[in-house]
This record gives structure tokens, C-alpha cells and sequence, in this order.
């Protein structure tokens, strides 16, 4: 394992992005960075610009109107970088599965501007703070 | 001169200077997480997290903006890591080993001020428009506090006798009167200012401007500023110490002294919202500034006649 691989692990700094999700998805990733599960332990931090971010973190299965935005920040992120999926429409649509402004899911339109990126899924409707943790965890362990 | 330059080059690199500097500086911003840590009743991250941080910024990819000003974008953290390296040394040597040459505090003003002119002009270089914002923040920043802390700086310079010499002015302990108290206040929120902390991080204001001057940095350059900030948060507390708590003269009061005004800085951080630009150029023009042209009063007129707690 690279050292840059192992730094990375040790120092997941996220951005967060909504690409259609009804919001529930959204109000779980707060209360994940709240002191109650001080994620900063793990040395996980949220920051206000996707050139800073080391995890993605993408909730909601990727409308027509979100999919450039969502290539275009996932552009910017520099490379070493990981893509999580968080709740059931990132991971596949979800309950929006055969509505017509959805063009995802997530991993589709990441991959089909890089076919080699790490991206990981966290299911759920919503995921619980304490399931986010626990696959960011895996995921992070898996690389 | 020549044989010199070996230890010159120590003195910059090594001991005083980088390492040093570095290490004390990746442990202070570790301090500051893990103080704010235990105010909002959590763990914290561990020691070693600020070090994992800038190794691993070292590791990624550097991306440059579209549009940018390369040049400028590229030098900017290099001249702001420049002048903090050699203000720390500076004040390291001044504090071990008592070096003196004239004018030094104004030489420290001077280095002082070049990190924030070094990020207005990275972030203009960057050409995004939130950039923009946080430049002119930072811009009305600077205006508003390098004033404040100038007139403190004459406080010393009046109650010290018109000494413009760093390592005589640490010999007294110029906080234990009323000018100097009034001095040392302002002059601990104008580092405040300097070093972005909470009620004055106007310009990075991470919840509306995403980050602000530093956004479009990233990778490398981006852990050349968060190292020039962790060696900031070493020299101007230090600078404070040497200026007005009466230095390193034992060194483990002077070690005292430093953990105190960092952990001074630490709470007024965790404890105070940030401000609106407006607020602040207003509270350190119009509140700072009249408190210290009083203690400026105050301490020409306990010079004059010779009473030393004026
Ligand atoms: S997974 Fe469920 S909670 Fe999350 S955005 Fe989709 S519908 Fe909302």
C-alpha cells in the first residue's frame, strides 16, 4: 500500500453534494458531523471546496439537471479520491428508480468520465449516522 | 561572512527555523483541535492527525485553475512560508539567545504583514469569483487591525523608554500596567485576526464562502499554506510573549507564557460567532482604537512622570 493511499485513509476530508435527494439523506450526513459522533476522531472533516475534499459524499440518484454539475465537482476533486454513495437512490435510484428526470444512478455518470474511480455505497432509506460510519469504515479498510 | 553561512543555513533550516518550527507548529494546530474538541464535549482527533494531513495533501494531485494567474498562484504560499520561516527564526534567536539589532520590532511588523499580502494575492491570482469575495475580506481585514496593532506596538515602544529593540523590551514585563494590559488585549486580537481564528475568519468563512481565499488551492500549494499557518500560529504568539509578558528569560516560564496565550486564543475562538466585515473593521478602528490612544496617553504620561503602573 501506497504511503499516499495510507495518508488518505487516515485523513478523509468530505464534500458534500445532493443530486436529487428528497433531503432525508442530507439531514443524516449532518447529524453524522455533529460533536455526538465527532467523526474528527477519524480525522474526517468537512470542507467548503471539492479541491480540498478527499471523499465524496453524493446523495440522491442524479437528475438530468444535477449529472453535469455532479461530473464537473467530481472534476475538480484532486486525484487520490474516493466517491461515496450514500442511501438507496444514490446507491440505485431508490424509490425514484423509473421516474423520467433521473439519469443515475451515481456510480454510472462518475464512471463514465473515469473508469477507474474508488466508489463505494452505503444503502439505506435513510442510513443511519452509525451505517455511514460503519461503511465508510469498511470502504476505507477494503482500499 | 563565508564560514558563517553553515550555521546561517542551520539557523534557517534546522533549529530555530524550519523543523523546529514545523513541529511545534503541527503540535500547536493539534492543540487547537483538541481544545476545541474537549470545549464541544468530544474526543478529538489524535496527535498525529496534522502531520497524516499534510502528508497527505503532499500526495495528491496539485490542479490549477483555468484562467489563473500561474506565476502568482504558485509563489504566493512560497512567499508567505518565506517570511514566516524567517520571522520565526528571528524570534527564536531574540528568545534563546538574546540577539539584538535595532529596529527588530519593526522588521517583525513587517514580516507580520507579508503572509496576509501573500494570500490576497494567491487567491486574486485564482480567478473564481468566491476568491474575489475573500480577497477583499481580507483586504478591509488587514486595514482594519495592522492600525490597532501598530498604536500597541508604540505603547511598548513608550513604556520601554523609546527601546526599539525586541530583546531589550523582553527584559520587562510591560503587561502588569494599565497601558500595557489595554495594549496587550488588542494586540492578542489582532493576532486573532492575523492568524483567521473564529470571530475573524472573515475571509475564509467556510459556510458561505466555501473556503474563501484559499478555495481553488489545492494538493502541495495547499499544504504549503496550511504549513505557513501552523508555523504563524507558533511566531505570533511568540511575538506576543517576547513584546509584552517579558520573554524566555526561564524557559519554562516562557513555555508557560506561550501555551497560555494559545490557549487564550483557543477559547475566544470557540466561544465567539464570526462577525460581519463591517463589525469587525468598526470594533478594531473605533473600540481598539480609542483604548489605545488612551493607553498611549496613559503610558506617555507614566513616563513622564515616572509612575510605572500608568
Ligand atoms: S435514499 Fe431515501 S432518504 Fe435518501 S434521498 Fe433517497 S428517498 Fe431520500
Amino acid at each position: 500500500m501506497s504511503w499516499k493511499i495510507w495518508a488518505l485513509k487516515k485523513s478523509p476530508w468530505v464534500f458534500h453534494v445532493n443530486t436529487g435527494a428528497c433531503n432525508n439523506c442530507d439531514i443524516e450526513i449532518v447529524a453524522l458531523l455533529t460533536p455526538k459522533f465527532d467523526v474528527e476522531r477519524f480525522g474526517i472533516k468537512l470542507v467548503g471546496s471539492p479541491r480540498h475534499a478527499d471523499a465524496l459524499l453524493v446523495t440522491g440518484g442524479v437528475t438530468a439537471q444535477a449529472a453535469p454539475r455532479l461530473r464537473e465537482v467530481y472534476r475538480q476533486m484532486p486525484k487520490p479520491c474516493v466517491v461515496f454513495c450514500i442511501g438507496a437512490c444514490a446507491c440505485d435510484k431508490g424509490i425514484f428508480a423509473n421516474s423520467y428526470h433521473m439519469v443515475g444512478p451515481v456510480d454510472k455518470i462518475i464512471r463514465e468520465i473515469d473508469p477507474n474511480a474508488i466508489i463505494a455505497y452505503v444503502p439505506g432509506c435513510p442510513p443511519k449516522p452509525e451505517a455511514i460510519i460503519s461503511g465508510v469504515v469498511k470502504a476505507l479498510s477494503a482500499l | 561572512m563565508m564560514e558563517r553561512i553553515p550555521q546561517y543555513l542551520f539557523w534557517i533550516l534546522i533549529f530555530p527555523g524550519f523543523v523546529f518550527t514545523v513541529l511545534i507548529g503541527l503540535v500547536a494546530s493539534w492543540v487547537v483541535r483538541k481544545v476545541s474538541a474537549l470545549v464541544q464535549w468530544r474526543v478529538g482527533p489524535r496527535l498525529y492527525q496534522p502531520f497524516v494531513d499534510i502528508l497527505k495533501l503532499l500526495g495528491k494531485e496539485t490542479l490549477v485553475p483555468r484562467g489563473s494567474q500561474k506565476a502568482l498562484f504558485f509563489a504566493a504560499p512560497l512567499i508567505a512560508m518565506t517570511a514566516v520561516l524567517l520571522l520565526s527564526t528571528m524570534l527564536w534567536r531574540i528568545a534563546f539567545d538574546r540577539i539584538d539589532f535595532i529596529g527588530d520590532i519593526i522588521v517583525a511588523i513587517y514580516l507580520m504583514v507579508l503572509p496576509s499580502l501573500a494570500l490576497i494575492l494567491g487567491s486574486s491570482a485564482s480567478a473564481s469569483p468566491h476568491a474575489a469575495v475573500g480577497t477583499s475580506r481580507e483586504m478591509k481585514l488587514v486595514l482594519a487591525y495592522e492600525l490597532p496593532l501598530a498604536l500597541a506596538l508604540v505603547v511598548i515602544v513608550i513604556k520601554n523608554g523609546g527601546q526599539l529593540n525586541l530583546a531589550q523590551i523582553a527584559q520587562n514585563n510591560v503587561v502588569f500596567s494599565i497601558s500595557g494590559l489595554l495594549a496587550f488585549l488588542v494586540a492578542l486580537l489582532c493576532v486573532q485576526a492575523k492568524l483567521g481564528f473564529v470571530p475573524f475568519d472573515i475571509a475564509e468563512a467556510e459556510t458561505e464562502l466555501a473556503g474563501g481565499v484559499l478555495i481553488e488551492y489545492s494538493g502541495a500549494l495547499l499544504a504549503i499554506w496550511k504549513l505557513a499557518q501552523a508555523m504563524m500560529l507558533v511566531a505570533l504568539p511568540l511575538f506576543l510573549v517576547l513584546a509584552f509578558l517579558g520573554g524566555f528569560t526561564v524557559l519554562w516560564a516562557g513555555i508557560a507564557k506561550y501555551v497560555l496565550i494559545l490557549v487564550l486564543l483557543i477559547l475566544i475562538k470557540n466561544t465567539n460567532p464570526r462577525m460581519r466585515i463591517d463589525q469587525a473593521m468598526k470594533f478594531f478602528w473605533v473600540y481598539c482604537g480609542f483604548a489605545l490612544i488612551l493607553a498611549v496617553v496613559l503610558a506617555g504620561l507614566g513616563n513622564y512622570y515616572g509612575i510605572g503602573w500608568l
